[in-house]
């Protein structure tokens, strides 16, 4: 069957897909999206973790029919969906002033003036030559303070664990250390004992608040 | 295998009694892992995330009417107050990412003795809708579990939603894992006190072949409760009440040694639990002044 869906922006189209294929398998072996890791196949570990309609969920457990129609975001999108929040945060969209603070945008600068429409994100993410197989552009935020904390270690853990620490903050601009362990809980790493993982996040939230209020 | 997908609930009656060995797929949590691993390999899966009403609920009269798709997630956000049971049992089902997907009509559906929402909906009473192109009825909980991880449902019904009373008293569900998250529980147990009919209902996860309720502790717990006048009195239960209480809950299970515990272990858990969770339903009882109102209604 033929599924039709929006990953990270751009419309997309997958063949000749499998009826109990998972979204995963179409993101990494159709679309190109390597991303999003494939490890239990049963929902444990959080690796395959994307955002449909915003909503993080593991792809391994969703059917591809499903994501029919839909809007899905996987790790190669997050600096552009900063990018994104951040206009927004800026008054791009007419919306006026950020209201949670979760934007940020240290290390994924705005190459463009606030008040630029939102939908222009859109169409620049749709280019070809952007982030959407990893191999341009700058990082989202969160991505970078995984870097300076050095929360990656063999790294296989750390693309779920970014989707999922991304939609927290975005949720929850000033979380507690209980939250952070409650959001990252589906999330299983086997190197680094979470210890530079919670820093990492930490460090992301301090860095997004001291954005919002500059 | 085919993938169908129904736009709506008439729809999805009509494929699945087309296709009576057709399997629903809500939040995917369940079926996809069988599907992953070679587990299971339907004709014919029947995707109802386009069917919207199923994840809507209905909460302003005396039951709430939570359609089988809402996500864990929405029933700890939206429905703790009239739901506590369920919500604090949804808060230990797997993960953020599960509990964004998954449902109650999952859990009903695959009835796994291990399903975290089943002790909870036990002990409030529910009754789950369920609806064929024959027409809709209504199973009382009770009676829905009818083996290991199988259920009531005729081949050609869907579950449409859980009918659930809202409480009327503090409601309790405690489980016990190796870790806070992506547990799946060694036991379980759920505990409601409904101060409106002066009863307490239970509900066991994880120790028997199906959920179930600890009969024979309810009514002792019941009956004790009406002798010592501790509704309307709201005096501490006695220990030796509790201890009773919990003794009874432990000999209600009818567990078996698996991977994740052994039998004997799940048996004395699950008094713990009904202890523990006894103690902390009361005392809130006890709390709310409810207990103090009657007693100075009825001088």
């Amino acid at each position: 069957m033929r599924v039709s869906f929006t990953v990270n922006g751009r419309p997309q189209e997958a063949d000749d897909v499998w009826e109990g294929e998972s979204l995963l398998y179409v993101l990494r072996e159709r679309l190109g999206l390597p991303g999003s890791k494939n490890a239990c196949e049963q929902g444990e570990c959080g690796s395959c973790t994307v955002r449909l309609d915003g909503v993080p969920v593991c792809s391994c457990l969703v059917a591809a029919g499903q994501a029919e129609g839909r809007e899905v975001v996987t790790v190669e999108g997050l600096a552009d969906l900063a990018e994104r929040r951040a206009r927004r945060c800026a008054g791009g969209d007419g919306s006026g002033s950020c209201a949670s603070g979760a934007c940020g945008t240290s290390g994924a600068p705005l190459d463009e003036a606030p008040g630029v429409p939102a939908g222009d994100a859109w169409s620049r993410a749709a280019r070809p030559q952007d982030s959407q197989a990893g191999g341009g552009g700058g990082l989202a935020p969160i991505q970078q303070a995984f870097i300076d904390a050095g929360a990656v270690q063999c790294g296989f853990c750390t693309p779920g664990l970014l989707v999922a620490a991304d939609e927290m903050l975005e949720r929850n601009p000033d979380p507690s250390d209980a939250d952070i362990r409650e959001a990252l809980s589906g999330n299983l790493c086997r190197c680094t004992g979470y210890e530079k993982i919670m820093d990492a996040v930490r460090l992301a939230a301090a860095r997004q608040a001291e954005e919002a209020a500059r | 295998m085919d993938f169908l997908r129904p736009a709506s609930w008439e729809e999805a009656l009509a494929a699945k009694a087309a296709h009576p060995g057709a399997v629903p797929i809500a939040g995917g949590t369940d079926v996809m892992v069988e599907i992953n691993f070679d587990h299971r390999r339907p004709e014919h899966l029947l995707d109802l995330n386009r069917v919207e009403e199923l994840g809507e609920w209905e909460a302003d009269g005396d039951t709430v009417r939570l359609g089988a798709s809402v996500p864990y997630t929405r029933i700890m956000e939206h429905l703790r107050g009239p739901l506590p049971g369920l919500a604090l049992a949804s808060h230990t089902v797997a993960s953020p990412q599960i509990r964004n997907r998954g449902g109650v009509g999952g859990n009903l559906g695959t009835a796994s003795p291990a399903g975290d929402a089943h002790p909870a909906l036990l002990a409030a009473g529910a009754e789950v809708e369920v609806a064929s192109v024959r027409g809709t009825r209504r199973i009382p909980i009770d009676d829905f579990y009818t083996g290991v991880k199988r259920n009531a449902l005729a081949a050609d019904e869907l579950i449409r939603a859980v009918h659930v009373k809202r409480a009327s008293g503090p409601q309790q569900f405690a489980k016990v894992g190796t870790r806070n998250a992506m547990v799946i529980a060694v036991c379980a147990f759920g505990l409601a006190l409904h101060p409106d009919t002066r009863t307490v209902r239970t509900g066991i996860g994880s120790a028997a072949p199906t959920p179930v309720r600890a009969r024979a502790a309810e009514d002792f717990l019941n009956a004790a409760l009406e002798e010592d006048r501790l509704w309307d009195s709201g005096r501490a239960v006695p220990p030796s009440v509790a201890e009773e209480f919990a003794a009874l809950c432990s000999a209600a299970c009818n567990p078996i040694d698996d991977v994740r515990g052994t039998a004997g272990y799940r048996r004395h858990a699950v008094g713990v639990l009904a202890r523990r969770t006894l103690t902390w339903t009361w005392e809130a009882y006890r709390g709310t002044g409810r207990a103090a109102d009657e007693r100075g209604g009825a001088a």
